[in-house]
């Protein structure tokens, strides 16, 4: 996907080596995670049992949870026997869908991941080529055009652009199905998907492109004023590699990151996408479990999230010093 | 003056106001996550200086070589790692802890940017105000009458209390520091290059007032710049700084017309004077040394025609038995004899 | 020094009268005056419902289920129980501003608080503070109001403690930023040194300053914890019934989408309205108190200066023969707001094969847009070239194609710049940029091209050229970038190379070292060079001949010597005067009194008239010419001073 321009391949081994760095730092914050959320369903308030459980828990359930969650013992130990269940893949189990806490989520967190990917990879290069069209025709016909677009855009609750779409493009048109991943009878096939995919993603990507369409404009406006666009001006460069080379590579380095937080409003946001078009990905059965109480779900899901929202961050970092020698 | 470090009793000699007794700053070298340091970087090492009373001591150096690090901590904005300052026989460091405004009413500082030193949401007379209100015990008519007084003194008019530093240019800014510096009434002034940022026309106005100041206050300067002729307009005496050291130290004819360390030697040759055609050969290879990394000898060596093997080994210590007169010091093994 | 105070200030500060407010340039702006009069028209509306003639919102007519709008009695129809949707959409929307502003309220308050703390502290507090904000901020936003909510349980309270919890982060890293540039800045040692408290430090120098950005964070913030608490309610986990805010209707509405699609769409609109106009004020308050953006400096200049040379004058014809580059009558303006700055008005100067002119003045007299003006390189908008012309081997540039232009800059045309730094581009290695250069200009296979750029390296004598072609400007010293970017300019057959104070942001030492690499190149090459400076020294040492200038015009020129022995202008004279001079410590420094003009508001006759001790009243009257007593010898002056004469 990137250019040949973005780095020398001779670079490999500084480059490694600060990939290696930071994947050490991730390590800390992912332990950061696990505590937090732990803390969360530590401050639940009443018995613990009872809320895990749900107020028709049995009374032997009750017994036997607060045995296995240890609840005699102090927080921190409950702490390290909690995470060391978690890395052998041990969530618990939900007592709503009476199965493992981990191969719910794992299957529903599958979906999500198409979803939200889908839409990221959406709004970014959506997002980047508006952006440089509005910089570049800054006050003109389509730049204005853009501005408008981007407003409307970020401030559309996507849940009611969702419904609206439903309405017209399903109910109206016929075009798309209003709902779920895959057709019930005869689908499963990769265009059945894809014919299931296109309403939701496009609805969750909407308020990304804006903003990265906003983001990239200003960086690209921002960098055109530099000294070494002056610079490169004063060689004879043609404009072209001036605006899409020399301005677009800087301006990338500050759009990154941002592409890196918009994963995290992507992921967030999939939970109103999923419950509009109900997609069977994380974000819905978080919503359920919730409103049901199964908090192990909850903690589950939430967990899972949250380290892939991680490793995201952690690929925008490392695509971000790819670009910029300064930060290895 | 002895360089033994004595830091119980009060040091210096009479007459000196500002004594620093082999001042050290280090940055950096904080444990890492990872195991290791953070690298460190000797900003000063093994200063010693004083002032006398009345005197101008005028610091050059280039950029990087600790003139402002020095500067900061004579004001009590730094610490020193390592070493002592004495402001009239008492531990500056001290000083601050205990009272850090007694202090600022005796020692005063002037900035590099004028325009950035005034606080762009406040106005003149508040800027001007402040050091009043919490350094003097003055009351507000007594308070009003001192801003005129000031504002007198360094040639601005009264009006302009009202006003909001945006509305300056760099030279009057610049005078607003100044009056900002002296309303307590200091007795040392530090100037870090307080005329670097201003315009050629602009820098003699201001040079000039603080000459003025200077004998109707009866203040003692610390000065500092780059450029070495304007240290060598305004100092009664001179240090020479490089890379975090002093590598030579005199009264300024001393200093400027014979000088003893080979840098300050290149320094005076490349400074580019009117009417002089002559450019010095370009090596190069002549840059600082890395401060994360610095040599074990002489920090110029590298650069130096007249290194020899113990350059290169030893750190050459600050000596006074080298010069014509004690007065004349470098920190050098094979100075410059007085006829070059 | 006299004795008379000096009380003049900037035009800038007479004009403030006429320079628009911020109120006054935020009702300006059209887009942000709609979204405040909606945003107004709602607030009114929505605060006004215990007023207004409604129904009860929560009162259900089974009889009346999901009457259509525009039914009588039920301008909007009314929902699933028969309930009055008007009424239930002022309601709600009473309830959802309420608590988008407590929730946008709350995460301020202790975001900045939090930013500010750590900002300020910085060191361990920092650390502490931010290490706590980055774990918070690794979890999607969304995601951690859902963990809160769960924790809490469903409500409307909880929903909006959620929403505010999950911003704090937000604000204190923007906030954060700000602070910790601030108490950088020299103004807070400086208070420290007036003998404030850190306390008093803080909230009486820094925050103040913080606040626009406090300000538009919250104004762009305000949208989304709205859309956010709506979309939890959305969900079912915030307002909860018989209380309804608009998500909550929505959700309500969406269960009979199909059946009675108005139910859901009313609320929607009404969100969308609403963060609309919140989006539009929010987007002109952050224009209006974000400095850059008020300059309207964030315009694009476009890749050449707009020429707009009166085409009833006739252009100035070019000089003798042997002038490779001739600049005639130039004049360059820029339009900011209704002013017009006419920074260079009227420049003449020549430059002959190998030649080295130094253009010498302060800051602000015009030097660097007239060495910008001449390859176009003035950025517009706001700069244009009015008239004049400059000619290269006598072809007039400004009448130039882009595509010539384009071939003689970097070619025959070379600059070098201030900054090393700035200049170099930061992200590709000084080969690869290097190499472009080249590349630009002359065919060459990537490894010659290669080739010839370690040749340039050594040419201006970078140790080990070959290793160096993959560092990074980063990497290098000032001195070695300064180098670079000499060799760039020199990469292709370059008969002329603009050098705009190259060495001012160097040391002496290296600054020397730049000087004779300079003076061996262009004696080696024959190129001419002009060099920009303000340090009659660095003149002395390079240049053949100087041209003085003053507000924008050339007040005086001719050999070094002659202009440095026997300077003719008294600004000239006075100028030489009031620089210290090395080895002359005792010189008395003659001070130059005033300031030079503005130049959107230059006087009529001399410029220099207000600071001449010469000044006679002729002076003040009418243009003064460049008098030329020998082709190169010249000075705008009525009364100059007499080849012997000093002042
Ligand atoms: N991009 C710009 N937009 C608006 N005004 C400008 C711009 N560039 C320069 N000017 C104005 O043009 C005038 C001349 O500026 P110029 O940069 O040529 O001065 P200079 O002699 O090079 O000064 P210095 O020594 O500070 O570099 C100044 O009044 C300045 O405000
Ligand atoms: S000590 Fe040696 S290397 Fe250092 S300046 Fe003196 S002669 Fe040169
Ligand atoms: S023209 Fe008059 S005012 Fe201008 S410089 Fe000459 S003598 Fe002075
Ligand atoms: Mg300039």
């Amino acid at each position: 996907m990137l250019p040949e321009f973005v780095f020398d391949a001779s670079e490999g081994a500084a480059l490694s080596a600060y990939i290696l760095k930071r994947l050490l730092t991730a390590i800390p914050v992912l332990f950061g995670l696990t505590i937090i959320v732990f803390l969360i369903m530590a401050m639940i308030p009443g018995d613990p049992a009872t809320a895990i459980l749900g107020s028709y828990a049995t009374p032997e359930n009750v017994a036997k949870l607060n045995q296995d969650l240890g609840l005699d013992k102090t927080l921190v130990e409950q702490y390290f026997i909690w995470v060391g269940n978690l890395l052998q893949g041990d969530l618990g189990r939900s007592y709503t869908l009476n199965r493992p806490v981990l191969d719910e989520v794992l299957e529903r967190f599958s979906a999500t991941l198409i979803l939200a990917g889908t839409a990221l990879l959406l709004c970014s290069v959506l997002g980047l080529i508006a952006g440089i069209i509005s910089a570049v025709r800054q006050y003109g016909w389509a730049d204005k055009m853009i501005t408008l677009l981007v407003l409307v855009g970020i401030s559309t609750p996507s849940f009611w652009l969702g419904l609206l779409m439903i309405l017209f493009f399903a109910v109206k048109v016929r075009l798309f199905p209003a709902s779920g991943m895959y057709a019930i009878y005869g689908g499963g096939d990769l265009p059945d998907l894809l014919h299931h995919l296109a309403m939701p993603a496009f609805t969750l990507s909407v308020v990304a492109t804006g903003v990265i369409a906003r983001l990239t404009r200003t960086a690209m406006l921002e960098v055109l004023r530099q000294d070494y666009i002056r610079t490169a001006r004063a060689k004879g460069l043609s404009e072209r590699k001036v605006i899409y080379k020399h301005a677009f590579k800087a301006a990338l380095v500050s759009v990154v990151p941002v592409i890196g937080i918009q994963a995290g409003f992507v992921i967030g946001g999939a939970v109103y996408i999923e419950t509009v078009f109900q997609w069977p990905g994380i974000g819905s059965m978080l919503v359920t479990a919730i409103s049901t109480r199964d908090l192990l779900l909850v903690q589950g899901g939430v967990l899972i999230v949250a380290a892939s929202y991680v490793l995201f961050n952690l690929m925008a970092d490392v695509v971000q010093s790819l670009l910029d020698p300064r930060l290895r | 003056m002895s360089l033994v470090r004595s830091n119980e009793t009060p040091v210096g000699s009479a007459s000196s106001l500002l004594a620093m007794k082999q001042v050290e700053r280090h940055f950096g070298g904080e444990p890492r996550l990872f195991g290791g340091r953070a690298p460190t970087v000797h900003a000063v090492q093994g200063v010693t200086l004083d002032v006398k009373r009345g005197e101008t001591l005028g610091i050059v150096g280039e950029s990087g070589c600790g003139k402002s690090t020095l500067a900061r901590m004579i004001v009590g904005l730094d610490q020193p790692t390592d070493g002592a300052i004495y402001f009239d026989g008492q531990d500056l460091s001290a000083l601050v802890r205990q009272d850090r405004r007694a202090l600022a009413r005796k020692v005063q500082y002037i900035f590099q940017d004028p325009v950035s030193s005034l606080n762009p949401r406040k106005t003149i007379g508040r800027i001007l105000e402040s050091p009043l209100k919490h350094l003097t015990d003055l009351d507000a008519s007594g308070r009003q009458a001192r801003l005129r007084e000031l504002l007198e003194a360094v040639n601005l008019a009264p009006e302009f209390l009202e006003r909001y530093p945006h509305e300056f240019s760099g030279g009057q800014a610049q005078r607003i520091g100044i009056a900002r510096a002296l309303a307590a009434g200091p007795e040392l002034l530090v100037l870090d290059e307080p005329v670097s940022a201003l315009d050629v026309s602009v820098q003699a106005q201001v040079l000039n007032l603080l000459d003025d100041l200077k004998q109707r206050y009866g203040l003692t300067y610390v000065f500092i710049s780059h450029d070495l002729s304007v240290v060598e307009a305004v100092s009664d005496r001179i240090a020479v700084m490089y890379f975090g050291r002093t590598a030579e130290l005199g009264p300024a004819e001393g200093v400027f017309s014979a000088p003893l360390h080979p840098y300050t030697a290149l320094l005076m040759k490349s400074v580019p004077v009117p009417g002089r055609r002559d450019l010095t050969s370009e090596d190069a290879y002549a840059e600082l040394p890395d401060p994360l990394n610095p040599p074990p000898g002489c920090a110029f060596a590298a650069r130096c025609t007249y290194a020899t093997a113990q350059c290169t080994s030893v750190k050459p210590e600050l000596s006074q038995d080298i010069g014509v007169d004690r007065d004349h010091s470098a920190a050098c093994f094979h100075p410059l004899s007085r006829t070059i | 020094m006299t004795a008379v105070a000096d009380s003049t200030v900037k035009t800038k500060s007479r004009s403030k009268s006429s320079r628009p407010g911020t109120i006054a340039l935020l009702l300006n702006n059209t887009l942000a005056a709609t979204g405040l009069a909606l945003l107004v028209l709602v607030c009114l509306i929505a605060l006004a419902a215990p007023i207004l003639p409604l129904p009860d919102p929560d009162v259900t007519a089974p009889a009346q289920r999901l009457l259509p709008p525009l039914s009588p009695d039920h301008l909007l129809g009314t929902d699933h129980l028969g309930r009055d949707l008007l009424s239930r959409l002022v309601w709600g929307t009473r309830v959802s501003l309420a608590v988008g502003l407590s929730a946008t309220f709350i995460a301020a308050f202790f975001g900045s608080l939090i930013g500010l703390v750590a900002g300020y502290a910085g060191g361990r507090v920092d650390n502490v503070l931010m290490r706590g904000i980055d774990m918070v901020m690794a979890f999607p936003y969304i995601l951690l109001a859902l963990a809160i909510v769960a924790v809490l349980g469903p409500g409307l309270l909880n929903a909006l403690y959620a929403i505010a919890l999950v911003n704090i982060p937000f604000f204190a890293r923007n906030i954060r930023g700000v602070a910790l540039g601030l108490a950088r800045r020299e103004f807070v040692d400086a208070a420290r040194l007036s003998g404030k408290t850190p306390i008093q430090i803080l909230f009486t120098e820094i925050l103040p300053n913080v606040m626009p950005v406090i300000v538009v964070t919250m104004s762009t913030t305000v949208g989304w914890m709205i859309l956010e608490t709506a979309g939890l309610s959305f969900l079912g986990l915030g307002a909860q019934p018989p209380q309804a805010d608009l998500g909550s209707m929505l959700g309500e509405g969406r269960k009979i989408l199909f059946t009675a699609p108005h139910v859901s769409i009313v609320p929607g609109l009404m969100i969308f309205v609403l963060v609309m106009s919140i989006n539009l004020f929010g987007d002109g308050i952050r224009d209006v108190l974000d400095p850059r953006l008020r300059a309207g400096s964030l315009t694009r200049p476009v890749a050449r200066t707009a020429v707009t040379r009166d085409p009833g004058k006739p252009v100035p014809a070019p000089g003798a023969e042997d002038r490779l580059l001739d600049i005639r009558g130039m004049k360059t303006e820029f339009q900011i707001g209704s002013s017009i700055y006419k920074a260079v008005g009227g420049v003449d100067l020549h430059l002959k094969e190998g030649e080295c002119l130094g253009v010498v003045g302060e800051s602000g007299s015009g030097k660097s847009v007239t060495a910008m003006s001449v390859m176009g390189m003035v950025p517009t908008p706001p700069g244009r070239i009015v008239e004049g012309a400059a000619y290269l081997d006598g072809e007039d540039l400004f009448a130039a194609s882009d595509q010539r232009i384009r071939d003689l800059r970097g070619g025959s045309v070379a600059y070098v710049f201030q900054d090393p730094l700035s200049t170099l581009h930061p992200l590709f290695s000084i080969g690869h940029q290097l190499v472009e250069a080249i590349q630009a200009h002359q065919s060459l296979t990537k490894s010659q091209a290669q080739e010839r750029a370690v040749e340039l390296l050594s040419l201006v004598r970078i140790p080990n050229p070959k290793d160096r072609l993959s560092a990074y400007p980063h990497e290098l010293s000032g001195g070695m970038r300064q180098r670079v970017c000499i060799a760039m300019a020199l990469a292709n057959q370059t008969k002329v190379i603009i050098a705009d104070e190259p060495t001012t942001a160097l040391d002496v030492t290296v600054q020397s070292q730049i000087l004779s690499l300079l003076n061996r190149l262009r004696r080696e090459r024959n190129a001419a060079i002009l060099f920009i400076t303000h340090d009659f020294g660095v003149v002395s040492a390079l240049c053949d001949r100087v041209a003085v200038m003053y507000a924008g015009r050339i007040v005086e020129t001719g050999t070094t010597e002659e202009v440095l022995n026997s300077p003719q202008h008294p600004y000239t004279a006075k100028l030489i005067e009031c620089v210290p001079v090395l080895g002359e410590p005792d010189r008395r420094l003659d001070a130059i009194e005033g300031r030079p003009p503005l130049v959107n508001n230059l006087p009529d006759g001399c410029a220099f008239a207000d600071r001449c001790p010469r000044v006679q009243a002729a002076c003040r009257t009418a243009d003064i010419d460049l008098v030329m007593s020998t082709p190169e010898r010249g000075v705008r002056c009525l009364f100059p001073l007499k080849e012997d004469t000093k002042i």
